[in-house]
C-alpha cells in the first residue's frame, strides 16, 4: 500500500471505529443497566458486551498514533456520555419495565416483570383528567408567555439601545430566586386577603371574572386561573430569552427596506419580523411547554385538589402510595405524549434551529 | 400619511405597555419576597402583611432546619456543580474542537435530559436506584444532579466558544508547544469565561432543584424540599430572608462576572 492511500484509509477509518467504541460503550453502559433491572432486558446484554469486545479489538488492531488522535473527541465525550447513559438512559429503561411490572402476591415488597399492561390502562383511566389538564394548563401557559414574552423580548431588542443587557438581565434575576418561594410569593399575591382579590373588587370585576371562570367564588387563589398564572410565571423566561435571540439577529435595515417600499408598518412586522423570530417562539415553546406539562409544584401551592396535573398524581404514586408500576406507567405515557408532540411540532416547524 | 404613523405610535406604545408590565409581572413576586423577609407575622404563615420589622434579618439563622437545609443544599451543588462542568465542558470541547462522525447523535443526545419533564427524570432515577436496593441520600442527589447538570454545561459551553478560533492552538504548536502546553497556555485562559459562566448557571439550577431531587432525596432534606416540607405546617419569615440573601449574592455574581468580562474584552481590544 503506498504511503498517501494508507494515509487516507487511517485518516477516515478511526473515525469509524471510534464511534464504534462510543457506541458499544454507551450501549454497554445501558445494558449494565438494563441487567441491573432483572428484566428481558437481560438478555440483549450479552450481545451488547460482545460489540464492546469487538470494538476494543477493533482497536486494537487498527491502533497507531493518527487512530489515538482521530479518537481524541471520543475520549473527550466518554466520561459524560457515560454518566448520561448510566443515570439517564438507563434509568428511563428501568422505568419501561417498573410499569409492565407487578407485585406477584400480597407479600412481595417489590414489583416484578410480569407484562402487566393494566398499569397502563389505571394510567390512561384513572388519571386521564389529569393528563387532560396537565397538556391543556401546559398549552394555556404557552401561549400566555408568548403573548407576554414577544413584546418584552421585542422591546429589549429593539428598543433597549444600551439598556439592551441590563434588561435582559432583569428578565433572569428571577432564575436566582429558588422556585418555591416564588411560587409561594404568588399565594401571598393572589390570597384572598391579598392586594389583586381586593382591587378587582373595589373596581369590580369579580363578577365579569367570575363568569370568564377566572374567579371562582370571589377567591383567586386555588383556581385553574391561579395555576395557569403560576406556570406562566415561571417558565415565562424561558421564552423571552429565545425570542431575544432570534430578534437579536435581525437587521433593523430588513424593516427599513421593507417600509421604504410603501410596506405598512403592521406588513413589515408581520411579513418580516414575525417569520424571523419563529424559530425562538419555537425553541420557547419547547422549553416552556415540556417542564409545564410535567410540573406539579404550580398546582400544589395555587391550585386544589380539583386542579391536580399529572405531576402530583406521579408524585402522589410514587412517593406516598408507593406504587411504583402506575407511577412508571403514568411517566412513560407522559414522556411518550410529550415526545410525540416535539417530534409533529418540529415536523411542522423543521428542526434547524433546534439545538 | 399621520394617520398612518399616529397609529404606528399608538402601536409602539401598545407593545411598550406590554413589555413595562411584563417586566412588572417578571418583578411583583420578587419584591412580595424582598418585603415579606421584613414582615412580623402573627400567626405561623408568612402571608398577610402585619408590620414591619428587621428581627428577621438580625437572626436569618435562627430557624434552624432551614439553616442546615441551606447548607446541604449547597454542598451538593458545590460537588454536582465541579464534577458536572468538567464533564460537561470535555463534551462541548470535544463537540466544537473536532469533526467527526456521530457528532449529530450526540448533540440530540444532549438535548434529550434537556427536553425530558423533571418528574420523568427524577422518577425514573429513582426507579434505577430502588431497582439496585441504593440508599437514598447524598451520594443519589448527587448523581441525579450531574446527570441535568451535564446537559446544561455541554450545551451552554459549546454556545459561548462557538466561534473560537482554533488556529490559535495550531499556531502555539507550529512556535513548538505540545498539544497540552497549547491547551492550557492558550485554548483554557481563552474559553474559562464561557465555563465559569455555564458553572454558576448550573449551579443556580442545583442549588433550586426541586422536582429531581424529591424523588432521589431518601430522608435528606435539602433547601427546597425544607421550604415544601414546610409550606405545609408554617413558613417562617427566615425563608424569605434567605431568599433574599441568595438573590443579592448571585446578582452580584452576575454583575461582577459581566463587569470583569467586559473590562477584559476591552483590555483584549486596546491590545
Amino acid at each position: 500500500m503506498n504511503p498517501t492511500t494508507r494515509l487516507a484509509t487511517v485518516a477516515s477509518q478511526p473515525e469509524r471505529v471510534g464511534l464504534g467504541v462510543m457506541l458499544a460503550l454507551a450501549l454497554g453502559a445501558v445494558a449494565l443497566g438494563a441487567k441491573w433491572v432483572s428484566g428481558p432486558g437481560a438478555a440483549v446484554v450479552a450481545a451488547l458486551m460482545l460489540a464492546a469486545v469487538i470494538g476494543l479489538i477493533w482497536v486494537a488492531f487498527v491502533g497507531g498514533l493518527e487512530t489515538r488522535r482521530a479518537l481524541a473527541p471520543y475520549g473527550l465525550l466518554k466520561p459524560g456520555v457515560l454518566w448520561l447513559s448510566l443515570f439517564f438512559l438507563a434509568p428511563l429503561w428501568s422505568m419501561v419495565v417498573m410499569s409492565l411490572s407487578s407485585k406477584q402476591s400480597r407479600f412481595d415488597f417489590f414489583p416484578s416483570f410480569s407484562w402487566e399492561w393494566d398499569n397502563y390502562r389505571t394510567a390512561l383511566t384513572d388519571f386521564r383528567p389529569q393528563f387532560l389538564r396537565s397538556f391543556g394548563y401546559a398549552a394555556i401557559a404557552t401561549l400566555l408567555t408568548i403573548l407576554i414574552g414577544f413584546p418584552l423580548a421585542y422591546v429589549i431588542a429593539f428598543r433597549g439601545g444600551k439598556y439592551r443587557n441590563i434588561l435582559l438581565g432583569l428578565v433572569v434575576v428571577p432564575f436566582f430566586t429558588s422556585y418555591l418561594i416564588r411560587t409561594l410569593a404568588w399565594g401571598n399575591i393572589l390570597a384572598d386577603e391579598g392586594p389583586v382579590v381586593s382591587i378587582f373588587d373595589n373596581l369590580g370585576l369579580t363578577g365579569v371574572l367570575e363568569s370568564l371562570n377566572i374567579m371562582d367564588n370571589g377567591k383567586l387563589l386555588n383556581t385553574p386561573a391561579a395555576v395557569i398564572g403560576g406556570l406562566t410565571y415561571n417558565f415565562l423566561p424561558f421564552m423571552v430569552l429565545p425570542i431575544y435571540v432570534s430578534l437579536e439577529k435581525i437587521d433593523p435595515r430588513l424593516v427599513d427596506a421593507a417600509m421604504d417600499l410603501y410596506s405598512s408598518a403592521s406588513a413589515a412586522f408581520r411579513k418580516i419580523v414575525v417569520p424571523l423570530a419563529l424559530p425562538g417562539i419555537f425553541a420557547g415553546s419547547l422549553l416552556v411547554f415540556i417542564p409545564a406539562a410535567g410540573d406539579f409544584v404550580n398546582a400544589q401551592f395555587l391550585g386544589n385538589p380539583q386542579t391536580t396535573m399529572i405531576g402530583n398524581s406521579i408524585q402522589d404514586q410514587f412517593l406516598r402510595q408507593l406504587n411504583y408500576p402506575v407511577a412508571s406507567a403514568m411517566s412513560f405515557v407522559l414522556m411518550f405524549i410529550i415526545t410525540v408532540a416535539v417530534l409533529v411540532y418540529t415536523k411542522f416547524m423543521g428542526t434547524e434551529d433546534l439545538a | 400619511m399621520t394617520a398612518f404613523s399616529r397609529r404606528q405610535r399608538v402601536g409602539q406604545r401598545v407593545i411598550n405597555t406590554i413589555a413595562g408590565l411584563g417586566l412588572f409581572y417578571i418583578f411583583l413576586p420578587i419584591l412580595v419576597i424582598v418585603l415579606f423577609s421584613f414582615n412580623a407575622p402573627k400567626g405561623k404563615y408568612n402571608i398577610k402583611w402585619q408590620g414591619f420589622t428587621l428581627d428577621n434579618w438580625a437572626n436569618p439563622f435562627s430557624e434552624t432546619e432551614l439553616t442546615s437545609a441551606l447548607w446541604v443544599s449547597l454542598r451538593i451543588a458545590l460537588i454536582s456543580t465541579f464534577c458536572a462542568t468538567v464533564l460537561g465542558s470535555l463534551i462541548a470541547l470535544s463537540l466544537s474542537r473536532y469533526k467527526f462522525k456521530g457528532s449529530g447523535g450526540i448533540n440530540l443526545f444532549l438535548v434529550l435530559p434537556l427536553t425530558s419533564p423533571e418528574i420523568v427524570l427524577g422518577s425514573s432515577l429513582a426507579t434505577l436506584f430502588l431497582n439496585r436496593g441504593v440508599n437514598f441520600g447524598y451520594v443519589t442527589i448527587i448523581i441525579a444532579h450531574i446527570m441535568f447538570q451535564i446537559s446544561f454545561v455541554a450545551v451552554t459551553v459549546r454556545a459561548r466558544i462557538r466561534g473560537f478560533d482554533w488556529t490559535l492552538e495550531q499556531a502555539a504548536m507550529d512556535l513548538g508547544a505540545t498539544p497540552a502546553r497549547a491547551f492550557w497556555k492558550i485554548t483554557f485562559p481563552l474559553i474559562l469565561p464561557g465555563i465559569l459562566a455555564a458553572a454558576l448557571l448550573s449551579f443556580a439550577l442545583s442549588i433550586d432543584d426541586f422536582i429531581i431531587t424529591f424523588f432521589n432525596a431518601g430522608s435528606l432534606v435539602t433547601f427546597p424540599l425544607q421550604i415544601f416540607g414546610a409550606s405545609r405546617v408554617k413558613i417562617p419569615p427566615q425563608i424569605n430572608v434567605l431568599a433574599t440573601m441568595l438573590l443579592i449574592a448571585s446578582v452580584s455574581l452576575m454583575v461582577a462576572g459581566t463587569v470583569i468580562g467586559n473590562r477584559r474584552q476591552r483590555k483584549l481590544a486596546g491590545n
